[in-house]
């Protein structure tokens, strides 16, 4: 009897038209695609993207150079250079993020004891040379300057759990 | 017409002005049936892309517009792709055999076009309206595997090749069946001649046509033309999980995309035959007012859009079946199948004319 079952279920393609039936479903289910420049998924205020310097609301810098994010660089990505300022502080000379070695793994923001070095929600750059994708320490701090209160803000929602 | 074809005879004299006279009105035909069809082929590209993405809760393309118009937002994409086609190159590789692989894509195209000369759209509406109509679209349709083996042994490549190995005895394979299929047509038809098939149908409603008698063998036809055109799911002979791309692995540009419109204008073309054999071609499904004021071309084009759904259907639904298991299919399945089908339909149309006379066969024998 099963047997017979089957010869006729194979027969009459009924296992095809139970797998059209299911496409057939699909073809009128509300679209979930995201349409990208109208439309964004949404972001975590942890999100890590391209790197900020900071500044105190007094502008002055907060970068001590402690050089612990040159250190804890798993990607060899940041190279910082040291002096001693005029006013007897340890200022950075030298702050370069290589962003096509740059992993993105927030370590450096993680280590910094200063909360300097930041990443933003910003991920929507580019660069046409290699030479560019080195940015310096003016081009962070202008970043920094330009979105302070974004990192602010995201810092803040963030604090509960650092 | 008349005075034109006398116009023709004044100017080129009238020993050439009649000939010319048919070349160009040939030609003009022949140019209205291509057209058209080349155009459907692009915008099914489109409806291809768009029904699948559907299928996969995806949007499909949606960005190119048509001349700006924002509400046909997608549908200029086939004719980017077409643009963008034309301006690539065309890289001969170093091993190849230069005139048989140019001479490939034209050899898959030109039975694929040539098929639908005697594709009859309404009664009147037929370019070439022979006798021989269906022996002539097979003959036309097993053209086609010529260009695909010469474009994977002029290729020198062992994937092309395998793909066109692949393909041509899945092809042959499928012919057989597919033949026996339209065997059972022609029994009830009793003419080659497509249109006269399609008068074969004629009736009351769509209880007339032979889709109703021979199902089976509307499905088989179906099924095997899939695996003629070398549709998913029997697209083996690209496979490009296994043998990269197939038999055309090694075209670019302008040539491949002509076997890209041959396969989709062999697609309308197993299409429209499966609406002429078995959905009663250009007769309305119904024989009463608002139906019969449909002009038969539009009856046709409906039911080839209908059919060439299912295509794009099967394509979002099934996964592509192993090479064994689709010969097994073709000549342990579909060819038995076709067999038994003839011997009764045979025995049927033998009965003593009071049994045929019976309600319901009536319709048919």
């Amino acid at each position: 009897m099963n047997r017979i079952k089957k010869f006729f279920s194979t027969f009459l393609l009924f296992e095809l038209l139970k797998g059209m039936a299911v496409t057939g479903k699909y073809l009128f289910k509300p679209k979930i695609t995201v349409h990208y420049p109208e439309e964004k998924t949404p972001q975590s205020p942890r999100f890590r993207g391209l790197h900020a310097l900071r500044r105190y609301p007094n502008g002055e810098e907060r970068c001590i150079a402690c050089k612990l994010c040159e250190a804890v660089c798993p990607a060899l990505a940041i190279t910082i250079e040291s002096e001693e300022r005029s006013d007897g502080t340890r200022r950075t000379t030298r702050y370069d993020i290589d962003l096509s070695k740059c992993i993105f793994c927030g370590f450096c923001e993680e280590s910094c004891p200063v909360d300097s070095i930041v990443e933003t929600r910003i991920l929507e750059y580019h660069c046409e040379k290699r030479e560019d994708f080195i940015y310096t320490k003016e081009m962070l701090l202008a970043v920094g300057d330009r979105y302070e209160e974004q990192i602010a803000k995201d810092r803040e929602a963030d604090a509960r759990y650092r | 017409m008349e005075s034109i074809q006398q116009q023709f005879v004044q100017l080129f004299g009238t020993e050439w002005g009649s000939t010319l006279f048919s070349l160009t009105t040939n030609l003009a035909l022949i140019f209205a049936i291509v057209i058209p069809l080349l155009l459907g082929v692009a915008y099914l590209t489109f409806a291809e892309r768009k029904i699948i993405a559907y299928m996969q809760i995806r949007v499909g393309p949606n960005r190119v517009t048509f001349f700006g118009i924002p509400w046909l937002r997608g549908w200029g994409q086939p004719i980017a792709d077409a643009v963008k086609a034309i301006m690539k190159e065309i890289v001969i590789p170093n091993g190849a055999n230069k005139f048989l692989f140019v001479l490939a894509p034209i050899l898959t195209i030109m039975p694929a076009l040539a098929a639908w000369a005697v594709i009859p759209f309404s009664p009147e509406l037929v370019l070439a309206d022979i006798n021989a109509g269906l022996l002539y679209i097979l003959a036309m349709t097993s053209m086609g595997i010529y260009g695909i083996i010469i474009a994977g042994w002029a290729s020198n490549s062992k994937y092309a090749f395998l793909g066109a190995m692949r393909s041509a005895a899945q092809v042959v394979s499928y012919e057989l069946a597919m033949g026996f299929a339209l065997v059972c047509v022609l029994m009830m038809s009793q003419s080659l001649n497509l249109g006269d098939i399609v008068n074969g149908q004629q009736g009351n409603s769509f209880l007339n046509w032979y889709l109703i008698p021979l199902f089976p063998m509307f499905l088989v036809y179906l099924i095997s033309g899939i695996a003629e055109t070398n549709r998913a799911p029997f697209d083996v002979a690209e496979g490009e999980s296994e043998i990269v791309a197939g038999f055309h692995v090694d075209y670019s540009g302008m040539a491949f995309t002509v076997f890209f419109l041959a396969e989709y204008s062999n697609m309308i073309l197993v299409a429209a035959l499966t609406s002429i054999m078995f959905l009663g071609g250009w007769l309305p499904p119904l024989d009463i007012a608002p139906f019969t004021l449909i002009p038969g071309f539009i009856w046709l084009l409906l039911k080839i859009a209908f059919i060439l759904f299912f295509f794009l259907w099967f394509r979002a639904t099934f996964p592509r079946y192993r090479y064994d298991q689709i010969m097994r299919l073709g000549w342990k399945v579909f060819i038995p199948i076709t067999l038994i089908w003839i011997v009764l339909l045979g025995l049927i149309m033998q009965l003593p004319e009071s049994v045929r006379n019976l309600p319901l066969l009536n319709i048919w024998f």
